[in-house]
C-alpha cells in the first residue's frame, strides 16, 4: 500500500446535557419527592416485617396461586424484608441519577512500568542486598535451607495423619457371612421366599448378631436388593444360577458406579436403574450393565434357606461392593 | 462556615491528625469509576457474598454441625419421632421453629446461587471484553480462584443439611476421592474419619464452609478490589475515551450513592425470592442414609455440568496388576475440569505469546473485533452447555418425552461436534459484523427513504453517521499477525518448531479482521458519488 490511510480521529467527550431537574426547579422537586417516597416505602417494608414476627402464628399457612402452601409468617417476612431493603437501595440509585451531579470527569491514567532507571536500580539494589548475604556463593546453607524448608512444609501432612484410620481391608468386605440371615429393611424381620412374590422387590440387611446396633456405614455396604422372577426368566451360567433361590435373585443396592443406592426397578424389563447417572443393570444377566457410565454389574450375593426356611447367605460377597479403588484387583 | 461544614472539617482534621491521610483520602474520594451495566455483574458478586455473610452467620447460631444421631421431635409432623442426624434435625428446627429460620436458609441458598451465576457472567464479559489483559492478568487469575472455591463453597453448603439429597452428594464426592490412583482409599478414609459416612464428615467441612473458605474468599475479594482500585477501571471505548484516562463519575458521592444503592437492591431482590421462591426444602427428601435415594435428584447448576460430563462418559474402568483404575470417573470428574480450569486460568498468558503483544490496556475490546477470542468463548461455553443439558438429562426426557439414551448419544456426540461448529460460526459472525460497521461508517445509515434520480433510478438516501459513532467503530487496534520465523538466521530449523508452528498459526488465525474503515476511504466514496 503506498498511500496511507487517514484514519477517523477522537471527536472528544460529548458536549455535556441538562438533565430536567438540572434546570427546572419543579422537576427538582418532583424527583426529590420520589427519592422521598422511596424511602418511606421501605420503612412501610419495615414496618411489615416487624409486625408479621411478632402478631402472626408461625402455624399459619396460606394457599397462594403458584407458590402453593406457604407459611404466611416467612411469605410476609419475606417481603417486608424485601421492601426494606429493596426499597432503600432505589431511593439511593434514584437520588444519584436525577439530583447528583451527572458530569462527566476525567481522570489521568499512567503506565504501571516503572521509569527505566528505578527498574535498574531495583535489581542493582536486590543483586546488592543479596551479596551482602553471600547468597551465592554459600551453597551448603542453601541447600540445608532448602532441605529444611522441604521437611517443615511435610509437617502439615504428618499431623493431619490422624484425620482417619488406615483402610485395610475395610473396602473388600461387609457384614454378610455364611448363613447370615436377610432381614427386612425398614423392620429388620427374617423372611421366607414365601414373603415375595414373583415381581416383587425387597431391600435387606444382614441380620444382627445379638445387641450390636447398624450403623449407616454397615447400611452403606450390605445394602441388598432381592427380586424374584420366575426362575426360567433367567440367564446366567450354572454358578451364578446356584447363587439363586426358587427365582429369588440379590444383588448389592450399593451403585458399582458411584455408590448410589439403586432403587429403581423396572418391573416389565426387568432392569434396575440408578438415579444418579442412569446406569442400567439387567436382572436376568447377572446385573450387566445395559446403559449408563457404570462399568461393573452390581456384585450377586448368593443366597439359599437354612433350616427354618429362612433366605440366607450362602457365603459373604465374592468381590468388594460399591465403586472402584485402587486397591481393587477385578 | 456553617455548623455542618464545621463538624466536617473537625471530623478530616481529628483523622488526618493521626493518619496522614488527607491527601490520599481526597485523591480516593473522587476517584473516577466509568459507568456502565456490565460493570454491575462483578458488583452482584460481591454484594452476594456480604449477604451470604450475613444470612449464613445467622444460620450458625441455630445450626448443629453433627452426626450423632438424634429423635425428631420438633414441629413438622410428617418426620416426627424419626431417628435422623443432629444437622437434619437442627435444619428442619431452623425451617419451622425459628421465625424467619426459613426465610434466611431460603436467602442464603438463593445468594449462593446469585452469587455463582454473577462470578460466571461477570468473567465472561472480562474475557469476551478483553478486560484481563496486561495489566490486569494478577485480577483473572483471582477471579478463577474465586469461581473454583466458588463451586467448593457451595457444594460443602448444600451438604451441610444431611438430607438424603445432599447426603446423596456426599457419597459421590466420596466415590471421586475413592477412585483417585495408589492414594484414593486412604484419602477417603481420613476424609471420612474411616468408613463412608462416618460421623465426622459435616463437622469437618463446617469448618470450611464457615470459617476456612470464607477467610480465603475475603482475603482473595480484597486483593481483587484494591487492584481494581489501584489499576482504574477499564472502560469501553467512545468520544474522549483514551488508553491514558478514565471517564466517569467521582466516587463521592455519586458512585457511592449507585453501588451503595445497589448493595440494598440485590439484598432485597434476594430476601422477595427467600420469601415468596422455595429452594432445597428438605423436610420433602427425608434424613440421609446410604440405602435410600430420591429420584430425579438434582444438584445446584454450577455443579450440573461435572454431573452431565459423568453421565454421559463410557463405562470404562483399566483393571491390571491387582489395581483398578475407573477412567469412567477420572475423566469427568477430575480430569476435564482439570484441564479446563487450567486452561481458563492461563488464557491470558497463552494469549498474549500468540499475539506477541506486551503492551497494557485499559480500553476494552469490542467482541466482535477479536472473533478468535470471541470464538474460542462461545466454543467454550457450548462445551459446558451440552454437559449441563445431560446433567439434566433425566428431567429433560420426562418433560420433553425423548428417550435418555437419545439425549446421552446426542451429548456425547455433541460434546466434541457442535463447540467447533460453534467457533467456527461465532468467528464468521464476528467478522460480518466488522464488515457491518464498515459498512456503515463508509455508506451512513439506511434511512428507508427513496429519491428518484435524474436517470429515473430510485436509491435510498443513506445518512451520514456522527463522529463520535465513526470513532467508535473504527478506534480499535488491528494488530498483523506475528511474523515467525520457522528457520533461524543461520538456515537451521527453529528448535522451537512445532511451538513456533502452532503459534505462527494461532497468531495467523487470530489476525483474521475486515479492516476498519478509514476517512481517506470515505472521502473516495463520497467523490465517486457525485
Ligand atoms: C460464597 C459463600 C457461600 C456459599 C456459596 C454458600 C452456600 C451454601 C448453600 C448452598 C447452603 C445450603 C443451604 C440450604 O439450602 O440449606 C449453605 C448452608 C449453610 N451455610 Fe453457606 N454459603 C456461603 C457462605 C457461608 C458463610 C460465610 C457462612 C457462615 C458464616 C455460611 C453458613 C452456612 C450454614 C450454617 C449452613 C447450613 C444451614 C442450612 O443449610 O440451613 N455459609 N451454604
Ligand atoms: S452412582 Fe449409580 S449410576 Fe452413578
Amino acid at each position: 500500500m503506498n498511500h496511507e490511510f487517514e484514519k477517523f480521529s477522537d471527536p472528544g467527550l460529548p458536549e455535556h446535557v441538562h438533565r430536567n431537574a438540572d434546570v427546572d426547579p419543579i422537576a427538582e422537586k418532583r424527583a426529590e419527592q420520589q427519592v422521598a417516597i422511596l424511602f418511606v416505602l421501605s420503612a412501610l417494608g419495615t414496618i411489615l416485617l416487624i409486625g408479621s414476627y411478632i402478631f402472626i402464628k408461625p402455624s399459619s399457612f396460606i394457599y397462594l396461586p403458584v407458590l402453593g402452601d406457604t407459611n404466611t409468617q416467612q411469605l410476609l417476612l419475606g417481603v417486608g424484608m424485601a421492601m426494606s431493603l429493596f426499597f432503600i437501595g432505589m431511593g439511593a440509585v434514584q437520588w444519584a441519577r436525577k439530583l447528583m451531579s451527572d458530569t462527566e470527569v476525567i481522570a489521568e491514567r499512567h503506565e504501571f512500568r516503572s521509569p527505566d532507571e528505578d527498574r535498574a536500580d531495583f535489581v542493582a539494589t536486590v543483586k546488592e542486598q543479596a551479596a551482602l548475604a553471600d547468597v551465592g556463593r554459600r551453597t551448603l546453607i542453601k541447600r540445608s535451607l532448602g532441605l529444611a524448608l522441604g521437611l517443615a512444609g511435610l509437617s502439615p501432612l504428618i499431623l493431619l495423619r490422624d484425620l482417619g484410620p488406615l483402610p485395610k481391608k475395610e473396602f473388600d468386605t461387609t457384614d454378610w457371612k455364611k448363613g447370615t440371615r436377610l432381614v427386612t429393611d425398614p423392620g429388620d424381620r427374617p423372611i421366607k421366599p414365601s414373603d415375595l412374590e414373583v415381581g416383587a422387590v425387597a431391600q435387606v440387611l444382614p441380620e444382627l448378631s445379638g445387641g450390636t446396633v447398624r450403623s449407616l456405614e454397615n447400611i452403606g455396604k450390605d445394602a441388598v436388593l432381592l427380586i424374584r422372577l420366575r426362575p426360567e426368566e433367567f440367564n446366567l451360567d450354572t454358578e451364578r444360577l446356584s447363587w439363586t433361590h426358587e427365582g429369588i435373585i440379590a444383588f448389592s443396592k450399593i451403585c458399582s458406579h458411584m455408590g448410589c443406592a439403586v432403587a429403581l426397578y423396572e418391573q416389565q424389563t426387568k432392569h434396575l436403574l440408578c438415579p444418579c447417572h442412569q446406569s442400567t443393570f439387567d436382572v436376568t444377566r447377572a446385573a450387566k450393565v445395559i446403559f449408563g457410565p457404570a462399568a461393573r454389574p452390581l456384585p450377586q450375593l448368593a443366597i439359599t434357606i437354612d433350616a427354618d426356611g429362612y433366605l440366607v447367605a450362602q457365603q459373604p460377597f465374592t468381590e468388594p461392593v460399591g465403586p472402584s479403588f485402587w486397591e481393587r484387583s477385578s | 462556615m456553617t455548623n455542618k461544614e464545621r463538624i466536617a472539617g473537625n471530623v478530616a482534621g481529628y483523622v488526618d491528625d493521626r493518619t496522614g491521610a488527607a491527601k490520599w483520602l481526597k485523591k480516593n474520594l473522587t476517584k473516577v469509576f466509568p459507568d456502565h451495566w456490565s460493570f454491575m455483574l462483578g458488583e452482584i458478586a460481591l454484594y452476594s457474598f456480604i449477604i451470604l455473610l450475613l444470612s449464613g452467620t445467622f444460620l450458625t447460631f441455630w445450626f448443629d454441625p453433627s452426626q450423632r444421631d438424634v429423635i425428631y421431635n420438633g414441629s413438622y409432623a410428617p418426620l416426627s419421632h424419626v431417628q435422623m442426624s443432629a444437622a437434619y434435625a437442627s435444619t428442619l428446627h431452623i425451617s419451622f421453629d425459628v421465625r424467619g429460620g426459613l426465610l434466611m436458609r431460603q436467602i442464603h441458598h438463593w445468594a449462593a446461587l446469585i452469587f455463582m451465576t454473577a462470578i460466571v457472567v461477570h468473567l465472561l464479559r472480562v474475557f469476551f471484553t478483553g478486560a484481563f489483559r496486561k495489566p490486569r492478568e494478577f485480577n483473572w487469575l483471582i477471579g478463577v480462584g474465586l469461581l473454583t472455591l466458588g463451586i467448593v463453597e457451595g457444594f460443602l453448603g448444600y451438604s451441610l443439611p444431611d438430607d438424603l439429597l445432599s447426603g446423596t452428594g456426599i457419597r459421590i464426592a466420596e466415590a471421586i476421592i475413592q477412585a483417585i490412583p495408589v492414594v484414593g482409599s486412604y484419602l477417603s478414609f481420613f476424609a471420612f474419619g474411616g468408613p463412608f459416612p462416618g460421623h465426622v464428615f459435616i463437622p469437618r467441612i463446617y469448618m470450611v464452609h464457615i470459617l476456612l473458605l470464607p477467610g480465603i474468599f475475603l482475603a482473595l475479594i480484597t486483593i481483587h478490589l484494591m487492584l481494581v482500585w489501584y489499576q482504574k477501571h477499564t472502560q469501553y471505548p467512545g468520544p474522549g475515551r483514551t488508553e491514558k484516562n478514565v471517564v466517569g463519575y467521582p466516587l463521592m458521592p455519586v458512585y457511592m450513592a449507585k453501588a451503595g444503592g445497589f448493595f440494598f437492591i440485590v439484598f432485597g431482590v434476594t430476601a422477595f425470592l427467600g420469601g415468596v421462591a422455595s429452594i432445597n426444602p428438605i423436610w420433602l427428601y427425608g434424613p440421609y442414609t446410604p440405602g435410600q435415594i430420591s429420584a430425579g435428584s438434582q444438584p445446584d447448576w454450577y455443579m450440573g455440568w461435572l454431573d452431565g460430563l459423568v453421565r454421559m462418559s463410557p463405562p470404562i474402568e483399566t483393571h491390571a496388576f491387582g489395581h483398578t483404575i475407573s477412567w469412567n470417573i477420572l475423566i469427568p470428574g477430575l480430569i476435564i475440569p482439570g484441564i479446563l480450569f487450567t486452561g481458563m486460568a492461563l488464557y491470558p498468558f497463552i494469549e498474549s505469546w500468540i499475539t506477541g503483544d506486551k503492551r497494557e490496556h485499559h480500553l476494552l475490546d469490542r467482541p466482535r473485533n477479536v472473533p478468535n477470542r470471541t470464538a474460542l468463548g462461545i466454543m467454550s461455553l457450548t462445551f459446558m452447555l451440552i454437559s449441563l443439558i445431560n446433567g439434566g438429562n433425566d428431567i429433560i426426557a420426562t418433560h420433553f418425552h425423548l428417550t435418555i439414551n437419545g439425549i446421552m448419544w446426542f451429548t456425547r456426540i455433541g460434546l466434541f461436534t457442535i463447540p467447533p461448529i460453534a467457533f467456527v460460526i461465532t468467528k464468521r459472525i464476528c467478522l460480518s459484523l466488522q464488515r457491518a460497521d464498515r459498512d456503515l461508517v463508509l455508506h451512513g445509515r439506511e434511512t428507508g427513504r427513496l429519491v428518484m434520480t435524474p436517470a429515473g433510478e430510485f436509491i435510498e438516501v443513506h445518512e451520514p453517521i456522527s463522529a463520535a459513532k465513526a470513532w467508535t467503530l473504527t478506534q480499535h487496534l488491528q494488530d498483523p499477525a506475528l511474523a515467525i520465523e520457522n528457520v533461524d538466521e543461520h538456515g537451521v530449523r527453529n528448535p522451537a518448531g512445532i511451538k513456533g508452528r502452532i503459534r505462527a498459526r494461532w497468531s495467523v488465525a487470530n489476525a483474521e479482521q475486515i479492516p476498519a474503515a478509514t476517512v481517506t476511504e470515505r472521502k473516495e466514496l463520497e467523490d465517486g458519488h457525485h
